[in-house]
C-alpha cells in the first residue's frame, strides 16, 4: 500500500465545533508544564486582557487530532497508520485560543512528497471561531514508512 | 514573571532556561490531556514489539513543554504567533529513572527595534538534540 498522491488539495468536512472549556485548557497546562498563570487563573488572564485562561501554543493539537484520523480513515488515501511517524508540526495563530472560544476545525492535505522508500504528507488544520475568524492553522507532516523501511 | 519592557537584545542572547524532568506518570496525564492514547508511550511490551528502545515521550508533550519557558519570559507582554519543529530523536522514558529534558531559549532574530522576534530552542535529552528547526516567532503588544 501506498499514500495515494491524488490526495493533494482535498478538503475534509469540517469537524465538529470544539467547545474550549477551562477545566481543559488547566488540565492541558498542566500536562505540558505551563507556569505562566495565564493559563490557570481567569483574574490573570482577564488581567493580560482575555476574557478567560489561554491555552498554551500546542492546545491546538487536541482539535487536530480528530481531523488527522479524518484523513487515516480516509478509504482511498493509502495510509496505513502503524507505518506513521510524526515529522514535523507547526501552528500559526491570529490571536490565542481563549476558554469559550467554539472552534472549528477543517483538514486539507496540501502536499504529498515520496522520498527514499517513504513518504510525507502534509496537512493543515484550520481553526476559525464561532464568528468565522481564523484562531491557528495547525500543519503536521507526517512519514508513512515504506514496506521495506 | 518577567514584566519589564521588552529592550533591544542581540542574536544569541539566552532569554530562558529550563529543565523539565518527565516520569511515565507525565506521559500517562499528557496522554489523558491530549487524547493521544498511542500505547507506545506507557506500556514497555508495545515499545519492545514495535522495535523501539523504550516507552517514548509524545513528540507533541515534547514540543508542548519546550515553549513554556518562552510563554513564561513573554509573560504579558506578548504572544506566540508561530511555532514549528521538527521532530527528530525520540524521548526514551525510564520506567523508574524518567528523562530529563533541557531547554535553552536564544534570540534567533531581531525586528526593526532589535526586540527579539524570533526565538530559537535547543531542545535536548541525554545529552542528544531530540527537536530541530524549533523556532517560535513572538509579537509583542
Amino acid at each position: 500500500m501506498s499514500v495515494n498522491p491524488e490526495l493533494v488539495g482535498r478538503t475534509f468536512p469540517p469537524a465538529q465545533p470544539y467547545l474550549v472549556g477551562r477545566e481543559k485548557v488547566r488540565e492541558f497546562s498542566r500536562a505540558v508544564f505551563a507556569t505562566n498563570p495565564i493559563h490557570h487563573e481567569p483574574e490573570a488572564a482577564r488581567a493580560a486582557g482575555y476574557d478567560d485562561v489561554v491555552a498554551p501554543p500546542t492546545f491546538a493539537v487536541v482539535l487536530q487530532e480528530a481531523t488527522l484520523a479524518q484523513l487515516l480513515a480516509e478509504p482511498d488515501a493509502g495510509i496505513d497508520f502503524s507505518r506513521v511517524v510524526h515529522g514535523e508540526q507547526a501552528f500559526t495563530y491570529d490571536r490565542p485560543i481563549v476558554a469559550g472560544d467554539e472552534l472549528t476545525a477543517t483538514l486539507t492535505v496540501t502536499s504529498v512528497k515520496t522520498l527514499g522508500g517513504n513518504a510525507m504528507v502534509t496537512a493543515e488544520s484550520t481553526m476559525n471561531d464561532a464568528a468565522g475568524e481564523h484562531v491557528v492553522t495547525a500543519t503536521s507532516t507526517l512519514v508513512v514508512r515504506g514496506d521495506d523501511a | 514573571m518577567t514584566t519589564a519592557p521588552v529592550t533591544a537584545l542581540e542574536v544569541g542572547t539566552v532569554v530562558a532556561e529550563r529543565e523539565v524532568h518527565l516520569t511515565r506518570d507525565s506521559l500517562v496525564r499528557y496522554a489523558g490531556a491530549s487524547g493521544d492514547f498511542n500505547p507506545i508511550h506507557y506500556r514497555d511490551d508495545v515499545a519492545a514489539s514495535v522495535g523501539l528502545p523504550g516507552v517514548l515521550a509524545h513528540g507533541m508533550l515534547t514540543m508542548g513543554l519546550a515553549v513554556q519557558p518562552v510563554s513564561e519570559w513573554l509573560g504579558h507582554r506578548g504572544v506566540v504567533v508561530r511555532f514549528g519543529v521538527r521532530f527528530t530523536r525520540p524521548v526514551v522514558v525510564d520506567p523508574e529513572q524518567g528523562a530529563t529534558v533541557g531547554v535553552v531559549a536564544k534570540v534567533g532574530t531581531v525586528d526593526a527595534d532589535g526586540r527579539p522576534q524570533r526565538i530559537d530552542l535547543t531542545v535536548t535529552a541525554a545529552g542528544q538534540t531530540v527537536l530541530g528547526k524549533a523556532q517560535v516567532t513572538v509579537a509583542f503588544r
